[in-house]
């Protein structure tokens, strides 16, 4: 069992309060962890700018190096973890239990991870439009067209409130030290693995301990830890989001209702995307805000319901260690049979089907914990409450609608993917504010081109353009220097 | 056996016949028609045995049913009064009242009373004879401003005190306001430090831990610290008071122990329908673990079974509390309280039961909002 303590700026700290992280299924206590006080986010913030100094005493590219570091650090190594040591496999293991996600879910979330740790300075590039980083670590610089510009930093460190169940979610905060910004996170209850394994890591690479917090702990934690933080971002549901909604210091993630549109021109074709349709709803067990919980078409939605049913209806939960297992558990209490209650409510009004009625029960309760089976349903319209839900576990709406009604009834999506050729509206996709990311072809929604911004564009978050002029001559000295 | 040990079991003896003595007078009192309220008067007749004769000892309560703290809201409030208390001044505290109707307690001398017995309880050495005083919490239709005030009086100070509308922080929390509740904290804490530091001689305090937090922070800021503020003694309450704040506030704000800092903290447990139940002396060798004793004999707290309200549990087991309240104005034979803690033992100081660890009841934790201030 693993003692795992708060880091204050790289500083252990062991709290009187604990909470415990148990298996999931076997109910064995893998780790106490300290819970923090939001007293002591509030005064430890206050030493947040020295974070910021410790950073730029390296350069981006060295910060980048130590990152890639890290990646093979993370990926590989027995790293020490509070009380003792985590190997990499015992992190895929501890994560799976405590969050009912299968290993090689959580395996492949690390490898997601790594990926973007390894490959930083394209992901800066991606996220800055090919600036030059020293003008991030100055403050000012020429770009190439011989303008002088100025990117001014709005905090010296990130703050987060990361979530329990969703440990893909990693990578949104990574670049943040090769930014020469520090870390200040509070780690899910269920999930503190990754942050404490890549605060481990980054330290064996090189980067100084003390640009890293982790305040496990409750609710008054995350309050401090947003209202401490200049800058900071937070997981949680539609109710988070609308909290923060306007709050320019909060950067908010929740539910994505990401989405496939099928167009007129191409849904009579529909079978040949049924594979991008199936991966999009299932993969990483239908957790993540990229899955997709809505298909819209204007015809054959029964046929589709019936067919991705067809191939997602007989599904079972399978043990977390067992390499097809492709259902993520519930772990709290009650939480499995309450989601399912909320979703048979919906699949009750008029003009839903339940098109996986046919493949048996839906909730698998088990001795300590619960499945939910993926469930299909059809929605005559998009008025259905249905169209506008997205679920913990592999579910979809197939909904039919005009193709000319669907980007209004639709409403807001984080990934939407177009299978069309019709270029109006591809046009009126590409305007349309309500999508986030948007896919034009047969993309899995899942699938990620981490070279593309994802949503809220952390420079944005972190920075602010502002005007900057200078005298021509020292113009001339920093284009010669 | 020890001498110490002998002398703990006689002392804890003495204090149990002096609850029965005080019990049996009690009752009396409130059950006998030239003095008891109509409230437990007109009671009386629903009851199935005569509390005037069955009631002997304080065992013996356990005859009533639990108290409900429903028949505190709404009026008329003049059921509460004693009959000989007619033509006293009298006052009403309430308690919640953030949605709804709030609950009512009628006093005339109690907290007066309680405050003057729990000054008895504060070292002179923190708590300077003389030493004037601040307020930093709720007063409206709550007790504890003029009860802090006359603490200070009783002690021969001043009492200077700053509002906090509680009511009103609940709303912002459910609005999900945090700017105004920051805002609102901001405003309490400038008025505070505003007063701190304009030469009157305050040397005790009353805040919340959320309000004595964001005053010290708040000093901070402004490049001093409480104890240059001058203030030695402090007195707090509320179940947010957990060991691990109480060692941040020890070790971080104050910057240290008493012997080091020169302030000293003291948690205190209780509301409106209670007197004040003081804390042992919270220490780092005992982890700061909250340990309250209720005034004894006016006011009683037992961890008793979740299952039978009548049984208390083991010494370091864990069960809800009960409170019974016992004064010459005010009787509440068994209640309920919303929070649960563990069984303490008796010790010198406070020879009868204790309990530590105090925190909401599991069951109705996940509903109830607390610490908001």
């Amino acid at each position: 069992m693993l003692e795992i303590p708060v880091i204050r700026w790289g500083k252990p700290y062991e709290s009187l309060e604990t909470t415990e992280v148990v298996h999931f299924n076997t109910g064995e206590l893998i780790a106490k962890v300290s819970s923090a006080n939001g007293g002591l986010v509030s005064r430890d913030m206050r030493k947040a700018g020295e974070a910021r100094k410790i950073l730029k005493q390296f350069s981006i590219e060295d910060l980048i190096a130590k990152v890639a570091c890290a990646a093979d650090l993370f990926e590989n190594e027995t790293l020490p973890l509070g009380s003792g040591t985590q190997t990499a496999d015992e992190f895929v293991v501890h994560q799976s239990a405590s969050t009912g996600l299968p290993e090689h879910m959580c395996r492949s979330n690390m490898q997601k991870n790594c990926f973007v740790m390894r490959n930083m300075t394209e992901i800066l590039q991606c996220l800055t439009r090919g600036l030059d980083l020293d003008i991030l670590s100055r403050g000012y610089g020429m770009e190439s067209r011989g303008v002088v510009v100025s990117l001014q930093a709005q905090t010296p460190v990130l703050g987060a409130v990361l979530p329990s169940n969703s440990p893909g979610v990693h990578t949104l905060w990574l670049p943040v030290v090769p930014l020469q910004m520090g870390l200040v996170l509070k780690p899910g209850s269920s999930e503190p693995w990754t942050a404490y394994r890549v605060a481990s890591a980054f330290e064996k690479a090189g980067i100084p301990k003390e640009v890293i917090s982790l305040y496990p702990g409750g609710h008054d934690v995350g309050g401090a830890l947003l209202t401490a933080c200049s800058r900071s971002m937070i997981f949680g549901s539609q109710k988070t989001i609308d909290q923060y909604s306007g709050n320019p210091k909060v950067q908010v993630h929740g539910p994505g209702f990401s989405k496939i549109f099928l167009g007129d021109d191409c849904v009579d074709d529909w079978e040949k995307y049924l594979d991008v349709m199936v991966e999009s709803v299932y993969v990483n067990g239908g957790r993540s805000c990229i899955n997709c919980s809505g298909i819209y078409a204007s015809r054959h939605t029964e046929e589709i319901a019936d067919a991705i049913s067809q191939r997602l209806g007989p599904i079972e939960a399978l043990p977390p260690e067992h390499p097809d297992s492709g259902l993520a558990a519930f772990t709290t209490d009650g939480v499995g049979k309450a989601i399912l209650s909320m979703v048979e409510q919906d699949l009750q009004a008029d003009g839903v089907r339940d098109a996986t009625a046919s493949y048996g029960e839906r909730l698998i309760e088990q001795a300590r914990c619960s499945y939910i089976r993926p469930i299909v349903a059809h929605a005559a319209n998009p008025q259905c409450e249905i169209a506008s839900k997205e679920f913990m576990f592999p579910f979809v709406s197939v909904v039919k609608c005009p193709q000319d009604q669907m980007i209004k009834a639709a409403g807001s999506t984080l990934v939407g993917t177009a299978i069309t050729e019709d270029m109006g509206w591809i046009d009126q996709l590409t305007d349309a504010t309500s999508i986030d990311r948007l896919n034009i072809g047969p993309i899995p929604t899942n699938r990620l081109n981490w070279l593309q911004p994802h949503e809220g564009n952390l420079i944005d978050f972190l920075f602010r353009s502002r005007a900057y002029q200078m005298p021509e001559e020292k113009v001339a000295a920093l284009v010669a220097g | 056996m020890s001498t110490t040990q002998i002398d703990l079991e006689t002392a804890v003896t003495q204090a149990k016949d002096r609850l029965d003595e005080h019990t049996y007078n009690t009752v009396q009192r409130h059950f006998h028609d030239s003095t008891g309220c109509p409230f437990w008067l007109s009671k009386k007749s629903e009851l199935n045995f005569d509390p005037l004769t069955e009631v002997k000892v304080y065992d013996d309560l356990k005859k009533f049913p639990l108290f409900e703290d429903d028949w505190l809201r709404g009026g008329p409030v003049e059921r509460w009064r004693m009959k000989d208390h007619a033509d006293r001044p009298t006052y009403v505290f309430e308690t919640g009242g953030t949605t709804g109707v709030p609950k009512s307690r009628v006093v005339v001398d109690d907290f007066r009373i309680d405050y003057e017995v729990f000054s008895e309880t504060l070292p002179d050495q923190y708590f300077p004879k003389g030493g004037n005083w601040l307020m930093l919490g709720p007063s409206g239709p709550r007790r504890l401003r003029l009860a802090v005030e006359h603490l200070a009086q009783v002690r021969g100070g001043i009492s200077f005190c700053i509002d906090l509308d509680p009511r009103w922080v609940v709303k912002l929390i459910k609005k999900g306001w945090m700017e105004h509740l920051e805002e609102y904290k901001k405003h309490c804490i400038d008025q505070a430090v505003t007063v701190l530091t304009a030469n009157h001689n305050i040397k005790c305090m009353f805040g919340t831990p959320k309000l004595i937090e964001s005053l010290c922070l708040g000093l901070e800021e402004r490049g001093t610290t409480l104890a240059e503020t001058g203030i030695t003694g402090i007195f707090s309450g509320g179940t947010e008071f957990t060991p691990q704040w109480t060692r941040y506030c020890v070790e971080e704000l104050f910057g240290g122990p008493p012997e080091e800092s020169g302030i000293y903290m003291t948690p205190t447990y209780g509301n409106t329908l209670m007197g004040l139940a003081c804390s042992k002396p919270v220490t780092a060798e005992e982890k700061y673990k909250i340990s309250y004793y209720a005034p004894q004999p006016r006011a009683v707290t037992e961890v008793v079974s979740f299952d039978d309200h009548n049984s208390v549990v083991g010494f370091g087991e864990t069960g809800r509390v009960k409170l019974t309240t016992l004064t010459s104005e005010f009787f509440v034979p068994g209640f309920l309280e919303r929070d649960e803690g563990e069984r303490e033992l008796p010790f010198a100081t406070f020879p009868w039961d204790g309990v530590s660890g105090v925190r909401p009841f599991h069951e109705i934790a996940a509903s109830t909002t607390v610490g908001v201030y």
